[in-house]
């Protein structure tokens, strides 16, 4: 037994010291916490999905106030909580459809097709407890079938009697479609590359900026198709994350050209499409993403280029940029644009006003506005902008919006 | 449970290390020092307040995320107040990190407290040593994969200091960190540490290196312009040389100074660079603000005030590094500019200003107050029309309506300031009355030997000061110590002590007085111009390090000599005013030349320069009779000094300091110097060829040095004929 507390607080800890950063490791971790909160919480013996909703929400709520700026938990949270929400409509569904099955009698061909559905959707994830819920399903369905022919006092006796064969199910059942979850975001940027050489033709000049694994898959995808194609990459101050995707994709074999962010705007007439990673996606369509994004979207549709964002769906963010509590930004160390060294008597605050005479502002991030991107891609297909609040309303439920109950203290 | 195995892999990456110790650290929870008074009397310095945050979290919170797995605190003033804080943290209850205490009454110092940790044998293998007020965002991968690595190789090199290069100019250490200039040698090559001086004398523009620095090494860098960050890297065996050194005191006076010049054991001490990192350690009370400051702007990330990463409240960054807690109530009116941080449950009344202070949580601020530059901690009443400036306003102070702090005040904890009262500025106000020297000697041996030092040196200093200086002295001066801090005040304005009156500009969170940094510049420029012309001409007025013109450019022998000086004239004097006898006079003589190493040369000097001043305080009205009380002076003294003048070095040694005393502290000697001198070998004390060779040595000198060649010319004239003369009539004898 693991204690959940102790993981709840080390994943607290690791997030507030900014010790995991980038969403795809965060909406991981948080995906993997949750599901250990899921299988271990204690949960009472009536109202389950509202009890596991509720412990599912105090954690997320701290793992949120951990890191704001880590959008990724919070998705994940909603989507953990929107799974728990489904599951149980489906519960109520199976009741309802039981029930009509005991009225109609002559269609139940069609309740055995549901029941094979959810079995190989169980079968579909590889983990264990979907396996066991494969082998317990059928008595449970079996009682499910008989209650539902005696009335409504049998339907108490049901309740005290496969209450824990009950909740078993529907914890599994839970359980499983969360590591559906984390297996999308596992790997969600191989499903986005199959993708690429739909996108990517013969002699086109792709621009990238920054790092993203998203984008490397999807350029090596078009390459391995045999796609022959030139990289520009912008090297991203001031983290320099260009560098190594650049380091990377020469070790796969693209042709790859560094340049620096400020050469943007000189290179982008030479260039078919931009495509980039990002931090978030908003509800509006908007994105987050490093510092200096903005101006290469600029640049971009100057020059009528396609501006495409490359993301998985545990990106997909249920809030606007202008919400009240979302913080877009964080400033980051000035060490990483200049060196205190070199700058320390600038630095000194002491001299004539006690006031410091040079600041340094190190953003990391940028929004970009909806107007300027041209295209999703997702594990799930191509979008536009404006179908991003479609695929967020399948995704999320508007209940779990706001995480937060009560105003952070 | 990832943080622990991170560790395992960092640590098994060395495959000899197959028994895996977890990293370890010691974190002083006492600085020793008294830098922080009278704030330190309530509370020990690591639970003060940085930007809201008691100290010890930020070095706590930094050892956990540089992968340390275990820490020793060692406690020791205000030990049950560090526990308990402690206990009632989350540090205790933290997965993977370990905090344990271990709490002494009677340690005075870093040295005590790390033999003590010995004694309970808790260390296991390399550990980081750091005290409790030490901030930084460092990663010791890097440090200690090197440090274990030499430490393969060269079973000698016992520890890594971790520096960094923090200034271009000598003004901006101290103007920074309010700290003294540090100098080091260092081997490029090896990134051995050869040298460490940290009260170098910049101003002088000359350094005392050993030779055999020179010629054992190859090539030596010699630095001025890095910062020591205090957090070393260290093996077991340094605690076990504090064991076996038992007076080494302080890490890096002592035990760096120790090993650097101890070459029987041979051990070595590494440093280690960091570029884009931060490290600081708070010293005094400039470096809490300029530290305080570089939070504020996030050099330290991600340590900064709205990240949580320990007990701190949610705050959010606003527009132009501003920081504010969630419940604050701020009147529309007020003005709130940047790089401040307000805490939580802060009130804050109409037309009032703030600018780059730190505001803590529950305080409550008036209308039309102004805040600049100021530190005010928790619960903190501010009433209306109060001005602050550069001023640190701890838990519980009540300032009453148009009070006034100027800049440097320090308010210690829970002291009333009356209304439209102004504090003075550097004052220092506390309950507490301020103790007296005996009571601190006490308590803190070693931190006031030292200011006793510095206190002595400066008072010799104020003789060439300016008049500017003094008459900023006399501001000082006139705050001494009041008992009325205005209607309705309670607390003690603490005086400030003699010497230390440099000390206060330089420690305090005050911007530096123009006149102050104008002199520093002017100083560094001379310096600059001296070094090229000439390297050995004395320093100029030495405005900005003046502590550090007597004590540092030959802190050994000059330190000790006129330590011995003043003890030969101690008991000389005490000798002539309880009729001691003259044998005994002597005993305690040799047993002072003994005690402070000196050879009897040094002896008869000291003796000299006693008679020579105990003649001048005999009244007198002309030359003539100063002369004539010199002579009687000496003739009744005369048995005490021929003990000491057997031998012609000894001699010529007593001619020298006459003449020295002639043209410094004595001038009224220097017309009488042939008289004297003729008495002095009237009475067979000096004898002929002493000066005859006095004279030769200084046939070469300086015509400056030649007065009192001159003045004796003729005496000398005789002398050198007479001996013919006396040779001539032996010879004729013969």
């Amino acid at each position: 037994m693991v204690d959940i507390q102790g993981l709840v607080n080390e994943l607290v800890s690791k997030l507030r010291r900014r010790k995991v950063e980038g969403s795809r490791a965060t909406a991981r971790l948080t995906a993997e916490l949750l599901r250990s909160v899921i299988s271990q919480s204690k949960l009472p013996t009536t109202n389950q999905p509202a009890a596991l909703i509720d412990a599912v929400r105090d954690v997320g709520e701290k793992l949120i106030a951990a890191n704001p700026i880590e959008l990724a938990v919070g998705n994940i949270v909603r989507r953990v909580l929107h799974i728990i929400r489904e599951e149980d409509h489906s519960n109520a569904r199976d009741a309802v459809e039981g029930f009509r099955l005991s009225v109609g009698g002559d269609n139940d061909y069609i309740v055995e097709q549901d029941h094979l559905n959810l079995s190989a959707a169980a079968q579909s994830s590889l983990c264990r407890p979907s396996l066991h819920a494969l082998l317990e399903r059928s008595p449970d369905s079996a009682t499910t079938y008989f209650t539902a022919t005696s009335e409504d006092d049998s339907e108490e006796k049901s309740k005290s009697l496969d209450q824990n064969a009950k909740s078993l199910k529907f914890r599994r059942k839970v359980i499983s479609a969360v590591n559906d979850l984390i297996e999308d975001i596992n790997t969600c940027h191989l499903v986005i590359a199959e993708l690429a050489v739909e996108h990517i033709h013969h002699n086109k000049v792709i621009l990238t900026f920054g790092r993203s694994r998203t984008v490397k898959e999807f350029l090596c995808a078009a390459k391995e198709k045999k796609r022959s194609f030139g990289v520009f990459v912008a090297e991203g101050a001031p983290k320099y994350q260009g560098h190594l995707l650049a380091k990377e994709l020469t070790a796969r074999g693209l042709q790859t050209t560094v340049i620096t962010d400020s050469a943007v705007f000189a290179m982008i007439s030479r260039v078919h499409m931009v495509i980039v990673g990002v931090h978030a996606v908003m509800a509006n369509g908007g994105v987050i993403g490093p510092v200096g994004l903005h101006m290469v979207a600029l640049a971009a549709r100057k020059h009528a280029v396609p501006f495409v964002v490359v993301n998985g769906t545990h990106k997909l963010c249920p809030l606007y940029p202008n919400n009240p509590g979302v913080s877009l930004n964080e400033m980051r160390s000035p060490s990483e644009v200049l060196s205190f060294e070199q700058f320390s008597d600038c630095m000194d605050y002491r001299i004539v006003t006690g006031a410091p005479q040079l600041l340094v502002v190190n953003p990391a991030f940028d929004y970009v506005p909806p107007e300027l991107v041209s295209l999703f891609i997702t594990d799930i297909g191509g979008y536009c902008p404006s179908y991003m609040y479609r695929l967020i309303a399948d995704y999320y439920s508007s209940d779990d919006v706001v995480i937060q109950q009560k105003p952070a203290s | 449970m990832g943080a622990q195995k991170k560790g395992a892999t960092r640590v098994s990456e060395d495959p000899d290390e197959l028994a895996r110790v977890p990293l370890q650290a010691i974190l002083l929870a006492d600085s020793f020092t008294t830098k922080f008074r009278p704030i330190t009397l309530d509370r020990p310095k690591v639970l003060l307040p940085l930007v809201n945050v008691p100290m010890i979290n930020y070095t706590l919170a930094w050892l956990e995320s540089a992968g340390v797995e275990e820490v020793i605190v060692f406690c020791c003033a205000h030990s049950k107040q560090v526990i308990n804080y402690l206990e009632n943290s989350e540090w205790f209850s933290h997965p993977n990190f370990s905090v344990t205490t271990i709490e002494s009454h009677n340690s005075i110092s870093a040295g005590d407290a790390l033999r003590l940790i010995y004694e309970r044998n808790v260390i296991q293998g390399d550990f980081v040593l750091i005290s409790g007020d030490t901030v930084s965002n460092m990663s010791l991968t890097q440090v200690l994969k090197e440090h274990k690595e030499r430490k393969k190789k060269d079973s000698n090199a016992i520890m890594t200091m971790i520096i960094k290069r923090s200034k271009s100019s000598p003004i901006i250490q101290q103007s920074r960190l309010g700290t003294d200039e540090l100098f080091m040698a260092i081997d490029p090559n090896t990134k051995q540490l050869l040298y460490y001086e940290d009260k170098a004398d910049y101003s002088k523009g000359a350094i005392c290196l050993d030779k055999l620095l020179l010629i054992d090494n190859p090539s030596i860098s010699l630095h001025n312009d890095k910062q020591d960050c205090y957090i070393d890297i260290c093996s077991l065996e340094v605690l076990s040389l504090f064991t076996d050194n038992f007076d080494y005191q302080h890490l890096r006076r002592h035990f760096v100074k120790g090993l650097l010049v101890d070459d029987i054991m041979g051990y070595k001490v590494f440093t280690h660079e960091i570029h884009s990192n931060y490290a600081a350690r708070i010293d005094n009370f400039r470096s809490y603000d300029s530290i305080s400051k570089d939070i504020i702007q996030r050099w330290t990330y991600p340590f900064v005030p709205d990240v949580k990463f320990f007990g701190n409240s949610a705050t959010k960054l606003e527009r132009q590094g501003m920081y504010r807690a969630s419940d604050i109530v701020q009147s529309r009116s007020a003005e709130i500019g940047s790089f401040t941080v307000i805490g939580n449950g802060t009130r804050i009344g109409n037309n009032t200003k703030i600018s780059n202070s730190v505001v803590g949580g529950g305080c409550t601020i008036g209308s039309n107050v102004s805040i600049e530059g100021s530190y005010i901690w928790d619960n903190v009443n501010i009433e209306d029309g109060c001005k602050l400036m550069h001023s640190i306003v701890c838990d519980g102070v009540v300032i009453k309506s148009g009070a006034v702090l100027e800049p440097g005040v320090v308010l210690s904890f829970k002291v009333i300031i009356g209304q439209q009262f102004v504090v003075p500025s550097y004052s220092k106000v506390s309950l507490f009355q301020q103790p007296t020297k005996q009571d601190s000697d006490e308590e803190l041996e070693y931190a006031d030997n030292s200011s006793g030092i510095v206190e002595n040196s400066s008072m010799a200093d104020t003789v060439d000061k300016s008049n500017g200086q003094l008459t900023s002295e006399l501001l000082d001066e006139e705050c001494g110590p009041t008992y009325e801090l205005g209607p309705g005040g309670v607390g003690y304005i603490w005086s400030i002590c003699e010497g230390s009156h440099e000390e206060e500009w330089r420690h305090s969170i005050a911007p530096i007085p123009a006149d102050k940094l104008a002199e520093a510049m002017q100083n560094t420029d001379d310096d600059l111009e001296l070094l090229t012309q000439d390297g050995s001409v004395l320093p100029p007025s030495g405005e900005l390090k003046p502590d550090s013109n007597y004590s540092d450019d030959n802190e050994d022998p000059r330190d000790d000599s006129i330590y011995f000086e003043k003890e030969v004239e101690a008991t000389f004097l005490r000798a002539v005013h309880e009729n001691i006898k003259e044998d005994h006079v002597i005993l305690e003589v040799n047993s002072l030349r003994l005690s402070y190493n000196k050879l009897f040369t040094d002896c008869a000097g000291a003796i000299f320069y006693s008679l020579m001043k105990l003649a001048l305080e005999i009244p007198h009205s002309s030359p003539s009779e100063l002369c004539n009380s010199t002579m009687d002076v000496i003739t009744k003294w005369k048995k005490l000094l021929k003990s000491y003048l057997t031998d012609i070095d000894e001699q010529i040694e007593v001619i020298q300091k006459f003449e020295e005393i002639c043209l410094e502290s004595a001038k009224e000697f220097s017309p009488l110097f042939s008289k004297i001198l003729f008495h002095l070998y009237d009475k067979d004390l000096i004898q002929e060829d002493a000066i005859l060779k006095w004279d030769d040595e200084k046939k070469n000198a300086d015509e400056a040095d030649k007065i009192f060649v001159k003045q004796s010319e003729k005496f000398i004239q005789w002398l050198r004929e007479a001996p013919e003369e006396d040779d001539g009539e032996e010879d004729e004898e013969e």
